[in-house]
């Protein structure tokens, strides 16, 4: 296929329906173990911060590093200690998952204005009581927000995992790369795309109906 | 009720409270008061355990608090803040309830409380309990705020600054509000401000405090009239100033009043009074000095024609002289039967009359310049 026109790759598109649905499942199927991997891992974790705040400072800094590892050297290493398939992908895509989440959930407790905090401990609230009366209602659009960036992140660095032999959008694209197919690359790039801009938007829609009437500010 | 014994509190090195004692009654309203940094929010605090102080102990009702659950302990307290606090996630009626609900009340009777609260307060059930924080005025969030404090009938309420981020209206009303409340519910409320004139508006006893130390423990008249330290007299400098402005009785009275002679006849008088509109005449030695008054009541009672007023004279009148200070007057004023203090001159010639109204006036002016009648 040399030239690319829409036409064409729409056709081509219709012709590999199949593969591409089953690259679509594959796909969401690695965005969505890992992203709530990440969710699993982040959230208490980020509790755990807000209530360690020396500790916080170390872990964050930790997490952040991870982050700056290029995703292909990690990819790379998790060939090398885990095999192909979906499982190192699952491990490195879980990783990238949690600091998103991990500093949303954290600075989303931590900036809770403190008359509420004083007013639970106060009024008598358990620590428990004020975590989840108080601290986690106030701090869920924030921790909402991270698990948003987690997913559009994870969604665009999936496609590395094809590499590895995991699957989902990224495998026509290294397909596509290796062979100079600008249609299969398109049928990996594009779908992956829309899916990131779906589910970003899915996620805004739910932050939005989680918020409380109480915090979306004053209304006339 | 409240009872601290040499309760001390150090951060790092800086004594906050040192070795402070005293004690507070039921039903008592007490104000604590001082420069800032002085303890009084410390000092709060330590009631509900929310700081706890290094030495000494606090007992309510006779009991160590630091061997109450301090969670159980916050729950038989209430506790408002000046930054309010409501929870912007709850409604109207879920941050009033929220202490009820902690003690597990049944839902039928944590609503009747919200709306009994509600209610005390003006401020409708229908209309308002299911707004959120956010879409209440800043004083109709504070009065759910101290609703919060009530919901759960503590027999202490612990108020830290609660108006003083209010605009100076609200603020009022709200005192009024919660003095109101006070004696109606009889509960023991410790107050902190910083603001003289809210401890002497709300207060039965001001603890005034400096350095973590009780300089004067007073009720508001008392610390008025002698405070015991010169911080203290500094901090009410507005209110003393304003008790002795430098007005005078001559400052305050009116100058037009209605002489008589004594040897004036009675039914002369009479005329002389109706024509004049008035019902007491002022009467005066042939040397001009004050000799006394005459009532028309007292003319009709005990005037027969021909008599010359001087016989009928009375002291009932209060007198000043115009060189006293005003509040002297106005004392006088009130407590006098009659509805007018004389004022006399040093050689004891009338100067003038002072009545409800010329006070009134005289008072407006202070206030807001010049007033018309």
């Amino acid at each position: 296929m040399g030239g690319c026109d829409v036409v064409t790759f729409i056709n081509f598109m219709i012709e590999n329906q199949r593969e591409i649905t089953n690259n679509l499942f594959r796909h969401i199927e690695l965005v969505g173990i890992s992203v709530f991997v990440g969710i699993i891992i982040s959230i208490p974790l980020g509790i755990l911060l807000s209530r360690h705040k020396k500790l916080a400072g170390v872990v964050l800094a930790v997490t952040g590093t991870i982050q700056t590892i290029p995703g292909l050297v990690m990819l790379g290493f998790a060939l090398i200690f885990l095999g192909i398939g979906m499982l190192p992908a699952l491990v490195v895509l879980s990783l990238y998952a949690i600091l998103p989440i991990l500093r949303n959930t954290y600075t989303g407790i931590t900036e809770v204005d403190p008359s509420y905090t004083e007013a639970a401990r106060g009024i008598g609230m358990t620590n428990m009581q004020m975590l989840f009366k108080v601290e986690l209602p106030l701090a869920l659009s924030s921790i909402i927000g991270g698990i948003r960036i987690s997913t559009v992140y994870i969604v665009s660095w999936a496609t590395l995992a094809g590499m590895i032999g995991a699957g989902g959008f990224g495998d026509p694209i290294w397909t596509g790369l290796a062979t100079y197919n600008t249609g299969l690359i398109l049928s990996g790039a594009i779908p992956s795309a829309i899916l990131a801009l779906i589910l970003s938007g899915l996620i805004g829609l739910l932050q939005r109906i989680l918020t409380p009437r109480g915090l979306k500010g004053v209304r006339v | 009720m409240i009872k601290f014994e040499n309760v001390s509190k150090k951060y790092g090195s800086t004594p906050v409270l040192d070795e402070l004692s005293f004690e507070i009654q039921q039903g008592e309203f007490v104000v604590l008061i001082g420069p800032s940094g002085c303890g009084k929010t410390t000092t709060l605090k330590t009631i509900n355990r929310l700081i706890e102080p290094n030495a000494g102990k606090i007992y309510i009702d006779g009991k160590d608090i630091t061997d109450m659950n301090p969670v159980e302990l916050r729950r038989g307290i209430g506790y408002v803040i000046q930054q309010i606090g409501l929870f912007p996630n709850m409604t109207v009626e879920q941050n009033i309830a929220v202490v009820p609900k902690l003690l597990k009340y049944p839902k039928d009777k944590w609503q009747a409380i919200v709306h009994d609260l509600l209610e005390m307060v003006d401020m409708p059930y229908e209309e308002n309990a299911h707004k959120y924080p956010s879409e209440l005025s800043g004083g109709q969030q504070q009065r759910i705020g101290v609703l919060r404090a009530l919901a759960a009938s503590p027999p202490i309420i612990l108020m830290d600054e609660p108006f003083g981020a209010l605009d100076p209206i609200t603020r009022d009303t709200l005192q009024d509000e919660v003095r109101r409340l006070q004696k109606k519910l009889k509960k023991t409320i410790v107050f902190v401000t910083h603001d003289m004139d809210e401890a002497l508006k709300m207060a039965d006893t001001i603890v005034f405090m400096n350095e973590g130390k009780i300089l004067q423990m007073a009720s508001p008249e008392e610390m008025l009239h002698n405070p015991a330290h010169p911080i203290i007299s500094g901090f009410m400098g507005k209110q003393i100033d304003s008790r002795s402005n430098g007005l005078t009785a001559g400052d305050v009275m009116r100058t037009r009043v209605v002489k008589a002679a004594r040897n004036n006849q009675t039914l002369k008088s009479i005329e002389l009074m109706k024509s004049r509109d008035v019902d007491t005449l002022i009467v005066i030695n042939e040397d001009d000095t004050y000799a006394g008054i005459v009532t028309i009541g007292d003319l009709r009672a005990r005037g027969r024609g021909g008599m010359e007023i001087g016989e009928l004279i009375t002291d009932a009148a209060p007198v000043v002289n115009v060189a006293d200070d005003a509040q002297e007057a106005f004392d006088a004023l009130l407590t006098s039967s009659t509805s007018y203090v004389i004022v006399l001159n040093d050689d004891n010639t009338v100067a003038g009359l002072i009545t409800k109204t010329s006070m009134t006036r005289a008072m407006g002016e202070v206030l807001w310049g010049d007033v018309t009648s």
